[in-house]
């Protein structure tokens, strides 16, 4: 990278994870700079200067820093290094790989430790797709290296501009990142390597491709709420909001196992160190059925957990969102899911209060929701100048404080998303898994099933709730046999469509064609009529039909069991038509 | 020797405000008063002044007082001298015996890095079906006891303690009344766990700034114990009282409120207490149980709502029994699949209709007919109560489940619990 001038300031102020510098040259907003404790080398990002003072937020611990101790302003923004290699690691919010720090401090994230996010060492296999004297623009591509399921695209790094003409490119071969892959000059005949390794900054969007198209293709999750309920379409925006314990972190982690997206990013942003623990443990050790080989070769990791430096927080989503748009310009379909959003909005508020900025709501600050919106803003469907398409889907976990969905966060995130999947505490504490709420959540984008069929269900689901509040008011004895038998059909949906087993190996993933499949069979039980002599009848006889589709639900898709089962259930349902009057 | 700085420029709440050189940020002072001398920590810097908390409170300080700074941070010693011992909040022994100054540790080490734990798999049995059977306790889990003040908190702490095989038990005392305490010790005592037991003691009547000290003084020995290969065992109560000291300050230092006065940074602040609780990968473990009681009962209060967003899991303790709804052990799915194959079909199905008992109770006192399915209902959740539910109930988790098996099969017929055909076979009585 350029050689820019490295000022050295002076500290004058500190207040938790803000300090307060000095400057006499030139500082420029969200540049990176270093204040020295010592021999350590604290990392901060310049967030507000006034006269002669500027505000930085260290991203690390500044127990120990004093006044007067010196801090080296770079000259660059907050970057991520871009190359091959990024798939299947873990970073911290600033792009440290933490098993390379863990080889290297040990147990505890020792501060002012920032290591390179690639491996310096390893060599790729590198065939070009350029040549010498091709007119190349930021972004094109050079040439490709495989890595592991992913053709990774070498290409003229993002942040350069206008026209360069290509002077050499590397034969095929074997090369580290670093090693030169073209040599490139543009109008004013600048001459510059290009490497296998770009950077760029984190908070500005990677804009390069034809143009944004709507996204209309649905993204199978293989969970049935979603994929048949409320979809969630490829290069789509989700969230989904609940109180703790409703089950955001399950639903995530099972989003991001059998999504069928080509390279899935887990931002783990401001919660559970544990439930990271268990995606850095297990992924290497499942395999993704897509492809045959283990989850975590398309999955990058970036966490930056509740007990880790705030500032790095704020900095982790967009890192994470960054990594993502650079494989879309790959051609791939990339999922972020971050978890949780509401931290992020955390670590806003806790700078906005350092700074003493006037506070919004909840002491939230004005610029919340523009920071929220620019964030899912950078999903999207695109054409890349290629021709291909490539995506980026964004799904945020919220946690709203109280369970309250009127608060700022999920109210500023529901104006900017495709699908609402609220989760509720009323379905969790009843065990009803996963707990998206059937009748609040919505969804902007196209089902697996046939709509008509689906609005039939949503029908039943809405009529079956009116029934059962009616029951609560005027007894079981007061409704009549025809609404409580839509009752029935509405708790039989729910139970063998809407619920779903994560933890059970068959059930925790449907695939589209078996969705498409059970649901029309459940859809046949719901669009019937009935005629039971009573309602203990009708309850005994939905009751042992929900069994039989609950022990179907467990049985591989397509196996002989499962026709036998089916079997089964069909004379279930002859049964039943000789019991109609 | 130090520099001693003597001009107090601004005394409020318990935070002074001092001129002088050369200071870093969280460094120790030592503040000497007509009072006698009291620790301090700086909590601010802006050019030479340096403001700082006084641990024993700013009453007595005058402007012209002495304050010397020790160019250290907080300590504590992590030796194992420290089993059998009783310290105050700021580390101070309150046992009349000497104090113990070696193997010094920082606290509020930096956060262990992810990269090093390791999936918690070890059940912590405590022999409370509640717990056990519905909501396991698991080894290195983080987990609060969500109550309100006068429920038997303090008294489950003790029952876990004791009863888990744990290698140390460190205790820390926030706000605690003295017969609290007293009663703690007397428990371990009888037990013979009090030579495995450290407590930090911060009692109702100390000044408020030893109380912030409280988790960071325990979990830093919890994980100089755990480092060395101990299984540790923290219990923190009450951390309701943590949060009223840290609004306090934050309020003293004119910190812009976020929700009903508690400083917006309470999430991260709670977070790296809790975020403690580790399995290392080749160590000891850190398990920590605390108390959080719920001002007027309201779990949306920030403190319960922040911990809940933190900790893998609540207990509710509500009427002296442990409520199923809500209560959560969000590690269960790591070890409930290894104890027996029909431990999480009977946590769900018992689970489910217990609810649906919830639900039908309201039915009944507003005066509706039971019908035959509520009525067996209704004789399910009454047993369900008496013989799992009550605290009172002391079996292993296997006798639970065969306990469990009858009451539902007293109650109603196979096809009515949902659980799946093949543990039907394997484990309906009477099969």
């Amino acid at each position: 990278m350029a050689e820019s001038q490295t000022a050295k300031e002076k500290v004058v102020g500190v207040n938790g994870n803000l300090i307060t510098v000095q400057y006499t040259s030139r500082v420029m907003q969200n540049e990176v700079a270093y204040a020295r404790v010592g021999d350590t080398r604290l990392k901060c990002e310049v967030i507000r200067v006034r006269g002669d003072v500027a505000d930085l937020q260290v991203f690390e611990s500044t127990n120990g820093l004093k006044v007067g101790d010196e801090v080296e302003f770079t000259g660059e923004l907050l970057s991520v290094e871009l190359g091959p290699g990024l798939l299947t690691q873990v970073y911290d919010g600033l792009q440290n790989p933490l098993k390379l720090l863990a080889e290297h401090s040990g147990f505890f994230l020792k501060r002012g430790v920032y290591l390179r996010a690639l491996d310096r060492e390893r060599r790729w296999h590198f065939t070009p797709c350029a040549k010498a004297g091709d007119e190349v623009r930021p972004g094109d591509r050079i040439g490709s290296v495989p890595e592991g399921i992913v053709k990774h695209y070498i290409m003229l790094p993002f942040s350069w501009h206008g026209a360069w003409r290509l002077e050499s490119v590397a034969s095929e071969g074997d090369y580290t990142i670093d090693d030169v892959m073209a040599v490139a000059v543009d109008e004013q005949g600048v001459k510059r390597n290009v490497t296998m390794t770009q950077f760029w900054p984190v908070k500005v969007p990677i804009s390069d491709y034809a143009e944004k198209l709507l996204p209309e293709r649905t993204m199978v999750t293989q969970m049935r709420t979603i994929d048949t309920f409320f979809p969630v379409a490829v290069g789509g925006t989700f969230c989904t909001p609940g109180p703790f314990g409703a089950g955001k972190t399950v639903l995530q982690h099972s989003i991001s196992r059998y999504a069928e997206a080509d390279v899935v990013v887990v931002a783990a942003c401001g919660e559970r160190a544990g439930e990271v623990v268990e995606i850095l443990r297990e992924y290497p050790e499942l395999e993704d059925p897509r492809t045959g080989r283990s989850l975590m070769d398309r999955s990058i990791i970036i966490c930056n957990t509740s007990s880790m430096p705030v500032a790095a927080r704020e900095a982790s989503v967009y890192t994470a969102v960054t990594l993502a748009e650079y494989y879309r310009q790959m051609g791939l379909n990339t999922l972020l899911l971050a978890d949780s959003t509401s931290r992020w909005a955390q670590a806003l508020r806790e700078m906005s209060g350092r700074l003493e900025e006037i506070p919004g709501e909840e002491s939230f600050p004005a610029y919340l929701e523009s920071r929220i919106s620019d964030f899912y803003e950078r999903a999207g469907f695109v054409r890349l100048r290629t021709g291909e398409t490539g995506s980026v889907t964004i799904g945020g976990a919220v946690s709203p404080a109280g369970g309250n969905f009127e608060e700022p966060v999920t109210q500023a995130t529901l104006k900017v998303v495709g699908a609402f999947l609220g989760l509720s505490r009323e379905r969790s504490d009843a065990r009803r898994y996963p707990a998206i709420h059937p009748l609040d959540s919505w969804s902007k984008y196209k089902s697996l099933v046939d709509p008509r069929k689906l609005s039939l269900a949503r029908g039943i689901l809405a009529r079956g709730s009116e029934v059962n509040q009616m029951m609560k008011v005027i007894g079981e004895e007061g409704t009549s046999i025809d609404d409580y038998i839509v009752y029935l059909k509405s708790e039989f949906l729910d139970y063998v469509f809407l619920q779903q087993n994560t933890f059970d190996p068959v059930d925790a993933s449907t695939c589209a064609d078996r969705q498409r499949y059970v649901f029309d069979k459940v859809c046949g039980v719901l669009d019937r009529a009935f005629a039971f002599a009573d309602k203990d009848a009708a309850r005994r006889w939905f009751l042992e039909l929900r069994q039989l589709f609950l022990d179907w639900n467990y049985i591989p898709w397509q196996g002989e069991a499962f026709k036998v089962q089916e079997q089964a259930i069909d004379s279930k349902l002859a049964g039943a038509a000789a019991e109609v009057k | 020797m130090r520099k001693v700085y003597h001009k107090i420029s601004h005394i409020a709440g318990n935070v002074i405000t001092v001129e002088a050189d050369g200071v870093a940020y969280n460094e120790l002072a030592e503040v000497e008063s007509a009072r006698g001398v009291s620790l301090a920590q700086v909590i601010r810097l802006d050019g030479r002044k340096v403001s700082l908390q006084v641990f024993a409170g700013s009453r007595g300080i005058s402007t012209k007082d002495q304050v010397r700074f020790l160019g250290h941070e907080m300590q504590v010693s992590g030796s194992l001298d420290l089993l059998g011992r009783v310290f105050n909040g700021r580390g101070v022994p309150r046992d009349g015996r000497p104090d113990v100054d070696t193997e010094l540790v920082e606290i509020g080490a930096p956060s262990v890095n992810p990269a090093k734990r390791i999936i918690p798999r070890n059940m912590i049995r405590t022999n409370i079906p509640m717990i056990d059977l519905f909501n396991t306790l698991v080894e290195s889990q983080k987990l609060p006891i969500f109550s309100v003040a006068g429920e038997p908190y303090n008294e489950l702490l003790a029952r876990i303690a004791l009863q888990a095989e744990v290698d140390v038990i460190v205790l820390g005392g926030m706000g605690m009344k003295y017969d609290d305490y007293l009663i703690f010790r007397r428990t371990l005592d009888e037990r013979g766990a009090l030579s495995r037991t450290v407590m930090f003691i911060h009692t109702a009547a100390d000044p408020v700034v030893e109380c912030l000290m409280v988790p960071d003084l325990s979990l830093a020995v919890a994980e100089a114990y755990a480092l060395r290969g101990k299984r540790v065992l923290c219990l923190l109560t009450d951390m309701t009282n943590f949060s009223d000291a840290l609004k306090e300050i934050a309020i003293t230092m004119e910190q812009i409120p976020s929700n009903r006065g508690y400083p917006g940074d309470l999430y991260s602040q709670l977070a790296s207490r809790y975020e403690k609780a580790v399995d290392f990968d080749g160590a000891g473990s850190i398990t920590i149980l605390a108390v959080t009681t719920m001002p007027g009962d309201d779990v949306t209060h920030p403190v319960p709502d922040n911990t809940g967003y933190i900790t893998e899991g609540q207990f509710y303790l509500r009427n002296g029994r442990i409520e199923p709804f809500g209560s959560l052990s969000r590690l269960k799915q790591q070890v409930n699949g290894k104890t027996r194959s029909d431990h999480r079909a009977i946590m769900d199905a018992m689970i489910r209709l217990y609810a649906e008992y919830k639900s039908t109770l309201e039915k009944q006192s507003m005066g509706f007919k039971m019908s035959a399915w509520d009525n067996k209902l209704l004789k399910y959740g009454s047993r369900f109560e008496a013989e799992m539910m009550s605290l009172a109930v002391n079996i292993p988790l296997e006798a639970g489940l065969d306990l469990g098996w009858k009451i539902l099969a007293d109650c109603f017929d196979k096809t009515e619990i949902g659980v799946k055909t093949d543990l039907l076979d394997r484990y309906w009585p009477g099969n």
